[in-house]
Parts: structure tokens; sequence; C-alpha cells
């Protein structure tokens, strides 16, 4: 364990570090009182619905609205053209990204809908009901035009362009090519060779996307209430959308049904929104329905990956080689892009191994799709498992057990600080430790002996692994920064020490129900030496908290909980400074303990509360020198410098049964240990993971966003697409190494993905390991139960 | 669409309170609670009876608010995650919910209560697979479920006196 100089902090006797608390905002949501946007009130608030293309690409040639326009109860009808002469429109593109194209995209559909979903005109009237009804009535001539929707064929001469302009449907090609592939695929004993199909995913949170936006035309404020990760980007981004000074946008988001990466987008609809609002001069209320969220809420996932590995016969991976083809919607999302996914995946894929010759190769391309960009683990699920499946294929070929040639190939732990595959500093990490904690866990070997005597009896169950790293808490020198994006890479926190003695804790990242308030609240309340009740953490609004990136990339505790333990650390030498002052002591022998300065020698005698500290602080500052001025808040920025991404690193174990018969599967249990550095709060951190890996299963497993022939998504329905539930799901067991990062000096790296990432790989190697007797193997996702019978050839 | 945007007068016990309310007859029950009687704790998720967020109890069962008319609830009792965290019906269940942090955005929480209510109320020993069974009607995309199941298993047990 890497020695921070603040073990002292976190393991004394008045330390919140490592200990499991549960959250304030829980305790609200089971008495029925959380408040989501929807549960706001604004007074005289209009509602908005949205007429949408129903087709994948096709030429608006007229819009008659004199009908809707005509109901009673409807203010105002707007069209795409319309709305473009009063919004920005924009260019999802990223100079880091060298070569990329995207075309510019308007918040509706200008005289072009390049997907089924696409807003081409917004209603608003007295109630939402009002509105729907009034789209009906909107007449749209159309004239349909041949949509692109298959990757493969994108690029081929004779496919249509979407965008006459750009040439050709490519957004971006990337490569990676380290030391010498094409030497070690000469000199390889063994060469594994496959393709994978990843369907297409969407993030199904239950609260879907809603805005109300509140134009004051007195003061020319904009106030947004929404369902957001990054309220200070969304700021950012709409008052340069909506041509207004930024300090004149105010964005609040209340209590967050769920967000994963979806709420981190631009979407149309939502800029549409506070548009009207501009216009109107009232409040309008946007939420998008579940059958509008699936064609309008991001998707992700869908990739074709050839992959390749060398090995020699001891079972030595030499070389891997890559090739990841995504398509992406018509669109680059903004300001983030959609070529983010594709690029993490040759980032990540083989990040555990010490290989030292990659190649890898991204393709993106458009298509007449919803448009992808990221999700919840960004490209990990898609890298990991391409590597994972082909490792163990190597296993079988080199007559190696799954452990053992992970065993061989790993990064070893103390070869660390080292750089991965794809040429990425990491640092930190312990896949040795997570490996041997996990097959400890599992019982690996007794699970071995009790599939082999269950195979006598016809019974296939299958265990699966899967090793990863993830990228977390990015950094200013990776894309974003390098690319110009208005993202804050960076994080701050401001600490207050009130009149009471209590304090007040402002923090730029957001609360989702992840917890980072309390997380935030048990490091401040340990790094000034209070009572964790004495702490009021405030999130989520951009006029009370200082400028912060929010929460994405699992980067809230990594990068929001160093800032607010450096804020918590400077308040707490100002507290010792005044103490030091009122009791005439040297600050050092003084320390902050339990809302009390005490003697620092045995923290026990109490020399001055911290209410006395405040009261004179505030309010009897006479009772100080004049050249004693206290300053009671300390605010205190945090950004990882020199390398992109703090990489996190963990190891997924599934256990499953398969029937041959009827293709059923059954999860039977799951594992994972995972190493985020330093745990803040042990309770939080698992069920993190366990939520993750049960969206990796998900995906797995159901989720699919289907498309015919024509682009149109044809399961666009709850009861359609499959999302996990409790029935489907297995218990999963948690457990954590602590190799704190050497980044920060709390230690904590992300937790918030390494669920999703490597459940996919795990269950997939799970199934083909039961499939193993068949001699038969799976390589795409969604795995169902056709697929299964499919591969066994029984249908 | 007019006989749709027909109102009709209904007048039915919300809580324990007796409510007289003119509604829409395409108005759902969940619209009717949020908007009209502003009790929010009962969420809108899918709005077409798969989430179970809008969960609520109509004369003792529980329905999909989403899926019943107000008009439908005419002369009913209907009770929402306000009406039973008032009358302490199942404190425990929340109190180990909270301990247990088996809720994350906290939005599907109220229906998946009112759901475990009733496993609870049948007041016989449950494994943890006809936990999950039961839950199999509400969406949670945060949890996982592991960490429900728990809440419930373990509050099961307690009323139970099994442990």
């Amino acid at each position: 364990m890497a020695d921070t100089g603040n073990e002292i902090i976190f393991e004394q006797s008045g330390s919140y570090v490592g200990r499991t608390l549960s959250r304030p905002g829980a305790r609200r949501s089971v008495m029925g009182r959380g408040r989501y946007t929807d549960d706001i009130q604004v007074a005289r608030t209009l509602h908005a619905a949205f007429l949408r293309s129903p087709y994948a690409h096709a030429r608006i040639l007229n819009i008659d609205t004199t009908a809707a326009a005509a109901m009673p109860g409807v203010t105002r009808i707007v069209t795409g053209r319309e709305l473009a002469e009063h919004v920005e429109p924009w260019h999802g593109i990223l100079s880091s990204f060298v070569g990329m194209k995207s075309a510019i995209q308007h918040a509706m559909a200008v005289d072009r809908a390049c997907w089924q979903g696409e807003p081409v005109a917004i209603v608003v009237a007295e109630t939402r009901a009002l509105a729907e009804d009034a789209v009906e009535l909107i007449e749209v001539q159309w004239e349909e035009l041949t949509p692109v929707v298959d990757k493969e064929t994108a690029l081929d001469a004779g496919s249509p362009v979407i965008h006459p302009e750009m040439g050709d449907n490519l957004a971006l090609r990337q490569d990676i090519d380290n030391g010498d592939v094409d030497a070690a695929f000469a000199a390889a004993d063994h060469i594994i060779e496959d393709s994978f199909e990843f369907g297409r995913h969407t993030a199904v949170s239950l609260e879907s996307r809603i805005l109300v936006a509140d134009f004051d035309p007195s003061t020319e404020r904009l106030t947004i209430h929404t369902s957001s990760q990054v309220p200070h980007m969304i700021k950012t981004v709409f008052a340069k959308l909506l041509r207004m000074p930024e300090h004149n946008v105010r964005i609040i988001a209340p209590d967050v049904g769920g967000s994963f990466g979806l709420k981190i987008h631009t979407f149309g609809d939502e800029v549409a929104t506070a548009a009207l609002s501009m216009i109107l001069k009232r409040p309008v209320k946007f939420i998008a329905d579940r059958l509008e969220s699936f064609v309008s809420d991001i998707h992700a996932r869908e990739h074709r990956v050839r992959g390749r590995l060398a090995l020699n016969k001891d079972g030595d991976i030499l070389a891997a080689d890559i090739d990841d083809l995504t398509g992406v919607g018509p669109y680059s999302a903004y300001p983030r892009t959609s070529v983010f996914e594709a690029v993490q995946v040759i980032n990540i894929t083989g990040g555990p191994y010490k290989h030292k010759n990659y190649r890898a190769k991204a393709t993106v391309v458009y298509l007449n799709k919803v448009p992808m960009s990221q999700y919840r683990a960004v490209g990990h699920p898609i890298g990991i498992t391409v590597f994972e499946s082909l490792l163990d294929q190597a296993a079988v070929v080199t007559g190696l057990d799954p452990v053992d040639i992970r065993r061989r190939n790993f990064m070893p732990d103390d070869g660390y600080p080292a750089v991965t595959p794809a040429g990425l500093p990491a640092n930190d990490l312990s896949h040795e430790a997570c490996l041997e904690s996990l097959i400890k866990r599992m019982d690996y070997d007794g699970l071995r002996r009790e599939q082999a005597e269950l195979r006598e009896k016809g019974i296939y169950r299958g265990i699966g692994l899967a090793a990863f790293i993830k990228g977390t808490a990015p950094s200013p020198v990776g894309y974003y920064g390098a690319g110009r994006a208005p993202i804050a890479a960076q994080d701050a926190t401001t600490v207050s020490l009130e009149p009471s003695g209590a304090v007040l804790c402002l923090v730029g990242v957001t609360e989702q129900g992840q917890g980072a308030d309390t997380v935030m609240a048990q490091i401040a309340a340990t790094a000034i030496g209070v009572p964790i009740e004495n702490v009021r953490v405030i999130s989520g609004d951009t006029d009370a908290v200082p400028y912060g990136g929010g929460t994405y990339a699992s980067r809230a505790t990594g990068i929001g909980g160093e800032a607010t333990f450096q804020a918590g650390r400077a308040l707490r030498a100002e507290i010792l400074r005044i103490a030091g002052v009122l009791l005439q002591s040297e600050p050092s022998t003084l320390e902050v303990f339990g809302g009390n300065v005490v003697d620092a020698a045995n923290h026990a005698n109490i020399r001055v509360t911290l209410a006395e500290i405040g009261r004179i602080g505030h309010f009897q500052l006479g009772e100080l020198p004049n050249d004693v001025q206290p300053e009671l808040s300390q605010t205190r920025h945090f950004r990882v410098k020199d390398v992109p991404y703090i990489y996190t690193n963990g190891i997924h174990g599934a256990y499953v049964e398969l029937d041959p018969e009827t293709g059923f599967l059954k999860l039977l249990k799951h594992w994972i240990v995972e190493d985020c550095g330093r745990v803040i709060n042990p309770n939080l951190a698992d069920e993190q993971v366990r939520g993750g890996a049960v969206q990796g299963l998900g995906g797995a497993l159901f989720e699919h966003c289907i498309y015919d022939d024509n682009g149109q998504m044809i399961n666009a329905t709850m009861a359609d697409y499959l999302t996990p539930m409790a029935g489907d799901m297995p218990d999963i067991d948690v457990a954590h190494i602590q190799t704190p990062t050497s980044a920060s000096e709390l230690g904590a790296k992300g937790v918030g993905e390494s669920g999703v990432g490597g459940a996919p790989a795990a269950v997939l190697n799970a199934v083909n390991d039961a499939m193993m007797p068949f001699q038969r193997h799976i390589t795409a996702q969604p795995i169902t139960p056709q697929s299964i019978l499919k591969a066994l050839g029984k249908i | 669409m007019t006989e749709l945007k027909e109102r009709h007068e209904i007048t039915l016990t919300v809580n324990g309170e007796t409510v007289t309310r003119t509604v829409e007859a395409r108005q759902h029950l969940v619209d009717f609670l949020r908007n009209e009687l502003q009790l929010t704790g009962s969420h809108l998720g899918c709005e077409h009876g798969v989430c179970g967020a809008c969960t609520v109890r109509l004369d003792g069962e529980i329905v999909r608010g989403c899926l019943t008319l107000a008009v439908q609830a005419d002369g009913a009792a209907v009770e929402t995650i306000e009406g039973v965290t008032e009358t302490g019906e199942i404190a425990d269940l929340q109190e180990t919910f909270v301990e247990r942090n088996a809720l994350q955005c906290g939005f599907c929480t109220p229906g998946m209560l009112l759901t475990a209510a009733e496993l609870l109320n049948a007041g016989k020993p449950a494994t943890r697979a006809e936990i999950r069974t039961h839950l199999s009607g509400n969406y949670c995309r945060c949890t996982g479920y592991h960490a429900i199941v728990d809440a419930i298993e373990t509050t099961n047990n307690k009323r139970l006196g099994t442990k």
C-alpha cells in the first residue's frame, strides 16, 4: 500500500473514512420525500411535446401547423427551421481526435430528419396532454430518403452519404501500433482469431430526461431545473447555444433519478424547450416519455470487433491485434463527441497484461439511427469482452487453466508504474492480488470439481473470469482538455465554518444516489475534525457551488473527494491559527478533534469549541487583534496531473448453468474483486459495483435496440427492450483490494463503473465454458436462448 | 378525442382523507395523485405498466398507477407511499432499506416498498428466490437488486421472529 502520509488521519478514532454510513438522501426517498425535477412546481408553467421524425432519413417538404395551432390551450408551435433563428447549431468534434468529421447539428431538424425520433417541431400548451393532442394535428409532407443502417457497408463506394458535404460517412479512424506486431505473429506458436458483435444499448434511467426552463425577462435570467450529472457544463453549453451571458444561466439539478452517462449530453429537445421559455417568457417543462426516450436518449455499444492474439507454446501473449468498427448515428454528440467509445475500446483492450506488441484500429461511421455516445463504462465492456474471450480460447489451445493463463500474463502488481499495451501510463494496480482474492472467494477449485461432477449428470455449468482496467477520474491532459471541450476536468469544494461551529460544504461534483454527498461529508468531517452530523453538503446548483465538472467517468470521489479533503485540511489549519491566537498557543500543539480544538498531544483536553471559534470569527471579531482576519471559508481545486486517467483494475467471476435443450441460462452467482484505492464508504462502494454489474449483465443477456432495414427501432418500449429484473439476476459477492492512488493524498480512485465493464465478459466466458463439451462457442451479445440454441446447432 | 377530455366528478379516500375532484376521463390515477393532490412520492417511469415506479394501493391491492384511470378509483380507498409512511406500517422496512442502502437514485423505491409490503403482509417465510420473483415487476436500474432482496429478507425474518 502506498504511503500517502495521511494514514494517521484516516485511521484515527474520529475518522469517517472507511466507515459505512447511511445516506440522508435515502431516508427522504423511502418516505416518498424525494424531490425530482417533475416534483418542482413553477408558477405559470407551460408544457412541451415534440413532433418527431417517423423516418430514419427523410426530407421535410412542408409542415402545416394550422390545425394544431388553432387548438384551444395551445400556446405556440415552432418548427426546426423557425427555431434555428433562435438557437446556435453545434458541431460535435474535438480537435484532439485528428481528422474527425461531423455534420453541424441543429436542435431540431431543419429540412431533413436523419434518425427516427429526431425532433422536428415543438408544441407548447397548457398541459402535456393538450400538447400531445396538438402534435397529432401537425401535418408534415415527407420525402423518404434511403437510410444508412449497416455499419459494415456505410463506407462502401455505393453507399448513400448521410451528409453529402462530408464526402463519406466516416467520423474517425484511430490507430495504435506499438512494438512489432507482425514479427510477433510471425513467430507465434498459436494464433487465436475471432469476431465479436455487440448490440446497441440505451441507459433506461428510470427517471427520464426532464427540464423546467424558466426565463425571467425582468432580469434576463434563465433558470433551468433539470435532471443532470453536469450542471456547470449544461450552463456553459446552454448559454452558448441560446446566446445568453453565461452568468445569467443557472442550472439546478435536484434529485436525479438515475443517469449513467445519459445525462451528460446536449439534447436538441432540451435546448428547444429552453429556447421556447425565452421566446414565451414563461416557464416551459419537457419530460421525455418512455417511448420517445428510446428514440431520443443516447444509445451506445454497437460494435463489431475482430481480434487476434499471438501466443507462444507456453501461453505467453506475444501480441494482440484488434479492429473495431462502430456505427454511431447521424451526428456526433456535443460536446463529448460520439467517437470516444471506440477510442476507449482500443485504449483498454488487454490493459491488465504485459505484452508490448499491440495494434488496434477503430473506425467510427455515421448511420441513420439514434445518436450513440457515452454510457456507463464507455467502451470498456466491448474491449474487455474481446480480450478476455480470446484469452479463454488461448487457454484451451495452450492447455492452461483460465486462472493460470491470466496469472502468467498479468502485469505483476510490483511492475507498476508501467504503460499499458496501448501505451497509456498506469500505476498502483493489483491484478494479481485481485485474482488471488477472487479465486478464494469463489472457491474456484471447488466450483471446478462441482462443474465436473454435474457434467457427468448432464448438467452444464460454466465458470467465466474477466480481468479489466478502467479509466477513472480523467485529467485535463486527456481528450477533453486537449480537444478544447467546455468540460471541466478539475473540480472544487468550498468548506465554511458557520457561526454555530457546523460546516457547510459546497461541492462541484453531483449526487445521483450513488452517495457522493455522503462521501464528501465523510471526507470533510475527517479532514477538519468535526462530527459528521455537523456537516451539510450542498451540490447541484450552479449559483451555489464552485464551478466543476460534475459526475462522469467515475470522478466524483477521485477528484471531488480530493478537493474536499484539501479544502477541509485548509479550514482545519485556519481554525488552528485562530485558536492559537485566542489561546496564545502554538497551532502545532493543537488539533481539531470531535468538533473542538484540543491538545494535539492527547486529543483530550478541550481548549476551545468550534462554536466558540465560529462565534468569534463571525460576530465578536473585536476579541481578535486587528491584524488577524479569520478566513473561515476555504476553497480548494484539484485535477489529476500528467496522466490521462487514474486507472483502476479488478476481476469478475461468473457461474452459470445452461440448459442445452432450451438455451435458457441461469446466473448462479457472480463475484467481483476490484481496486478503487482507498474506500471511503464500504457499503456505498459495494453497491456501486453490484448495480454496475447488473447493468453489465443486462447488456450481455437482454438489452438490445433492434433496428430493421429501414432504420426503425422495432422494440422501443420497456415491454420489448428487456432490462434485467430481480428474478433474472444473481447474488453478487463484492470485495476490494485497496491500493491508494499516488495521484492524490486521499488515495481514492473511481468505483462507479467497475461493475459494468467486466460483467459481460465474465458471463460470456462462463457460457462458452458451459458449452465446451459441445465444442461450440458464442461471440455475440446479447446472449439469448436463441443464440445459444443456434450455436449448439439445434435451430 | 372529446370523450377522452370529458370530465367526471370523483370522490375517493386517499391516505385516509376523502377528496372530491373533477378529472378528465383520460387522466391516470398516478397523474391525478401527483398533479391534483401533489402526492409526488409515486413516480412515472414508463406509462405502460412495465416498470412499477407508479405502484400504489387501490382498496388494499397494489396496482399500476399508470394503467389505472383516476375515474376507476371513484369510491375507492387509495394509499400511497406518503400514506403508509404516515401510518408507520412499513417503518421497519424503510429503516432497513436506508441501513442496507437498498436504493440509490430512489426513483423506484416507493413502488418497490409497496410491492415488498405485499410480500411482508403475507406473513410467511420467503426465500431469496421467492423475494426476487415477487419483485420482478419493479425495475431498478441502480442497485442490481441484491441489497433490496437483503433488506426485504431481513425485515421479513425479523417480523417472523426467525432471526
